[in-house]
């Protein structure tokens, strides 16, 4: 029974060690998903010639449709181009969060291989007039009729 | 006369029943994830009662762990161990199914089914070692062995419960921030808040079952112990 005290109080110590080492140690500078723009750029020679992720938003005005399809990724301040050949998910819009996977090109580009879109905590139902449905539909029908017969 | 986790339970799948039709047909689809987004109202739900589970199995722990030389003698103790058995394997269960779910749910909105995002990584590794906590029990035979050394293991494994909750918060990730009401449409929140109570009561009317489970192997097992002991004194010979 005592030594069970003793495992007990252990795994405790270690449980609580262990959640505080990585809470309040610098671990999470070590473990990152991805780098935004100006750190990109702040890390280039750790980044060049290797895979690495860039997070950010799609810059507004930046889409150019195509292949490659282009567009910005900026935090801000900082912009980094982006090109890739693949099909972007649907989500995919100007304003989103992006986190793009690939190498950065010798003219400072980012060649990507894999895009993914990252969506905010909101869930919101579609503003009146965004999303037609049947009733509002028949209710325009109508309308026209109306103002068809008025003028 | 079913034992009352049973009837909560029974109330859980009726509740779940209500909360999906809310949630599929009644509550609006997203404005920019549309019908995809309804995944939420089995994922969400799925994730919270993970944890839920899994926390319970730390109380468990402690409680098997800290319980005294009495308790234990007079088999008082033992219902602690039961219910890690029994939350922890409900618990791997909703974590496997919530690992699915996300994916699904990934796959046309992330557009990728997995990636090692904090949030996704941890959830693994959580998952892993709550599996490893049942395989350990799977090796352990003799009962109080299986018991301290599966609640000291489950301390351990326990850290990583904090460890999903917070990596959103903490580190960079493609997993979006916890919703609140604030940030969800109250017509999304009642069929949420429905699938939360829902799956709850399913998984207490699990625990009912699984911990009478528990205690009839464990019973049978010493049962079994005492009578090979006694045949093969009598009846080797």
């Amino acid at each position: 029974m005592k030594s069970q005290r003793i495992f007990a109080i252990g795994a405790i110590v270690v449980a609580i060690g262990g959640i505080a080492w990585i809470a309040l140690g610098n671990l999470g500078e070590n473990l990152v998903y991805y780098w935004t723009p100006a750190e990109l750029h702040q890390n280039a020679a750790k980044a060049a010639g290797a895979t690495v992720r860039l997070g950010g938003m799609v810059k507004t005005g930046s889409i150019v449709q195509g292949t490659p399809l282009t567009f910005e990724v900026t935090d801000g301040t900082d912009t980094v181009k982006v090109s890739t050949s693949e099909i972007p998910p649907a989500m995919f819009r100007e304003g989103i969060g992006v986190v793009v996977e690939g190498t950065v090109a010798a003219d400072g580009s980012f060649q990507s291989k894999r895009l993914m879109v990252k969506h905010d905590n909101e869930y919101r139902a579609p503003k009146d007039g965004k999303m037609p449905d049947e009733k509002a539909m028949f209710g325009t029908l109508d309308d026209a009729a109306t103002t068809a017969a008025t003028p | 006369m079913p034992r009352k986790t049973t009837i909560i339970g029974i109330l859980g799948i009726l509740l779940y029943i209500v909360g999906c039709y809310d949630g599929l047909l009644v509550a609006p689809a997203d404005r920019f994830m549309g019908d995809i987004q309804r995944i939420m109202y089995v994922h969400v739900p799925c994730a919270w009662n993970t944890l839920v589970c899994f926390t319970i199995s730390l109380v468990a722990a402690l409680g098997w762990l800290l319980s005294g030389a009495r308790a234990r003698a007079e088999g008082r103790a033992w219902k602690w161990d039961e219910l890690l058995e029994a939350t922890t394997e409900i618990g791997v269960v909703l974590g496997a199914f919530l690992v699915v779910q996300g994916m699904l749910w990934a796959k046309p909105t992330w557009g990728v089914y997995w990636t090692w995002d904090p949030r996704l990584t941890t959830v693994a590794v959580m998952e892993l070692m709550f599996v490893a906590v049942l395989a350990l029990r799977g090796f352990v035979d003799e009962p109080v062995r299986r018991a301290t050394w599966s609640a000291v293991v489950t301390l351990v494994a326990y850290v990583n419960v904090p460890l999903v909750y917070f990596s959103v918060k903490w580190w960079a990730s493609l997993h979006q921030v916890q919703s609140s009401p604030s940030t969800v449409d109250p017509a999304m929140v009642l069929p949420l808040r429905i699938n939360a109570f829902a799956v709850l009561f399913m998984s207490i009317g699990l625990m009912g079952l699984r911990t009478q489970l528990a205690r009839r192997q464990r019973q049978a097992l010493l049962g079994e112990s005492d009578s090979d002991s006694t045949a093969s004194s009598g009846g080797a010979a």
